[in-house]
């Protein structure tokens, strides 16, 4: 081997939550890893909705709240669901999650995936910036055995490859692992984060110190399968949608569009008045969940966070952080044990899915495998919004003199102005019971 | 509720990019011309495509977000090629 080539024990290809876990675990067991990333700081590159569940950090360091770079903690969680003129908002706010060990927070990536990638260097992570992984290197066998950058001599050779290179993922792809495309199962996420004095926030939101919202919105997106969401930051708003690539390709309506809808819905601009764009960012989202999810150990490579499909979009529950960094933390885990034992074929990398089974990684996908398709279901995305925001509205307008006529018969005749099949919503609410269950 | 629009170019002017000399991305505009449908010019939320009036694709790379929607979405084989930018290069997001 030339000396101009690098040797490690492990590479990790891209400093995100799960790159910068994996690299973590490799650094804390004495291994000598390189972490790789391609924009010029951890975070460069990353875009998100806005919410970080924060538990599985306690893996990472005791009282992690104290020094995480957070926005706010979310206190107050609501679901709207939207028709272009009404809304019904399901709000929830507990004083339980702003202490900790706290529930969520909203965070900016820069300065997140920035701090997580800095555990790993304390420990002893190598951190590589600028520079691109371009291929995988591989022995007479076929096995891998490292990584080509875009740097002079830059391959580097290692004992096993993590691949957290994110939605894309050319690594997972190029070992066959991933299909070229998937447009069924990917959603474009689009995000504008929108600047309002801290004091201003905290009035229009209802918010105290660093107490955060998160609302989650269904219907808002003109019929394309999808959703709508607002986070509170310290002193901006993040708003945008989620919408799914082959449900926007056909409506052929652009992306900022549909933000800008959003941002004029009569429930939502009030909380908006005034706000500065600050930066406009888009990305994707792998959707497909456990039933999309590739091989996860080849021999010499372990595939982790949203390369692996790891985001939970079931509606109730939108998370892709948090998987990333349990994902990243078994990988790292598993490639130590597997570099010391001197196995680190398919065979002794196997420990990384049965360590993810047994945790919330591959358990919480598994159980909830079936909800995206209900959320993302046409009659969901159409229909049911209209029929629920109908309902409530004649129930709560008072019709006097006309006496009132009940709430089952004003049921049925929402169900009948908007012509929902009964059938139909029997059989998808049986569904979404199985599906959430 | 009135609310400031702002313009697309306003828009973009909010990110940063630090545009290499490589385009990362390259359109085959022959192949462009038997798509009925340009799936990229309407999905690709920087807009960097834009349909020529000879039925094929102008494509610029320098505002690129890197997201990936143009190739998921396009229905031809061949027609875009699609790679990361130079290390370093590219799309810088400040907030994320």
């Amino acid at each position: 081997m030339p000396d101009d080539t690098m040797t490690a024990d492990a590479v990790v290809v891209g400093a995100g939550p799960a790159g910068a876990a994996a690299a973590l675990e490799l650094a804390r067991a004495g291994r000598n890893v390189v972490l790789v990333e391609r924009g010029a700081y951890p975070g460069a590159k990353n875009v998100y909705g806005g919410v970080v569940y924060g538990r599985i950090l306690d893996e990472v360091v005791p009282q992690w709240w104290t020094e995480v770079p957070v926005q706010r903690w979310v206190t107050r969680r609501a679901t709207m669901v939207m028709t272009p003129t009404q809304a019904l908002t399901v709000d929830y706010r507990t004083s339980g999650w702003d202490h900790p060990p706290y529930n969520g927070m909203t965070v900016y990536r820069g300065d997140f995936d920035t701090w997580l990638t800095g555990q790993a260097v304390a420990a002893g992570a190598q951190l590589v910036t600028s520079t691109v992984v371009t291929g995988l290197l591989r022995d007479a066998s076929g096995r891998i055995t490292g990584v080509r950058t875009d740097r002079p001599d830059g391959d580097i050779h290692a004992k096993v490859v993590i691949a957290c290179d994110g939605v894309n993922s050319f690594l997972a792809k190029e070992a066959g692992l991933l299909p070229r495309t998937s447009p069924e199962h990917t959603t474009l996420g689009v995000k504008e984060i929108l600047a309002l004095p801290r004091e201003v926030i905290d009035e229009r939101f209802g918010l105290v110190g660093d107490q955060g919202l998160d609302i989650e919105m269904l219907g808002c997106t003109s019929g394309i399968p999808g959703g709508g969401f607002l986070y509170t930051n310290l002193d901006t708003v993040s708003v945008g949608v989620v919408v799914g690539l082959t449900g926007l390709a056909a409506a052929k309506t652009r992306p900022e569009e549909l933000i800008a809808r959003v941002k004029a819905h009569p429930g939502v601009a009030p909380y908006l008045r005034g706000a500065e764009l600050k930066e406009y960012s888009a990305h994707l989202i792998p959707e497909g969940g456990y039933r999309a999810m590739p091989r996860l150990a080849i021999d010499g490579m372990l595939v982790a966070g949203d390369a692996a499909s790891m985001c939970l979009a079931a509606g109730l529950w939108l998370e892709g952080v948090n998987f990333a960094i349990g994902a990243g933390l078994a990988a790292g885990q598993t490639a130590a044990e597997a570099i010391a034992a001197g196995d680190t074929s398919a065979r002794g990398l196997a420990g990384y899915r049965r360590r993810m089974e047994a945790s919330f990684v591959l358990a919480d996908h598994k159980r909830y495998r079936n909800a995206a398709d209900i959320v993302l279901a046409d009659r969901m995305q159409r229909e049911y919004p209209g029929l629920i925001c109908d309902f409530v509205e004649q129930v709560f307008t008072v019709t006097n003199p006309t006496p009132k006529i009940g709430m089952t018969r004003e049921f049925f005749r929402a169900v009948r102005r908007n012509q929902v099949q009964l059938r139909s919503l029997a059989r998808d609410g049986w569904q979404a019971l199985r599906a959430f269950r | 509720m009135h609310y400031p629009e702002v313009s697309f170019d306003e828009r973009m002017a909010t990110v940063e990019f630090r545009v290499g000399e490589r385009a990362h991305i390259t359109v085959d505009s022959d192949v462009c011309r038997s798509c009925t449908t340009k799936d990229c010019v309407h999905a690709c939320p920087a807009g960097l495509f834009v349909p020529t009036t000879d039925g094929g694709i102008l494509f610029n790379y320098e505002q690129c977000f890197e997201c990936g929607t143009c190739y998921q979405v396009c229905n031809a084989e061949g027609a875009i090629t699609w790679t990361y930018p130079a290390g370093g290069d590219g799309v810088v997001f400040r907030k994320g």
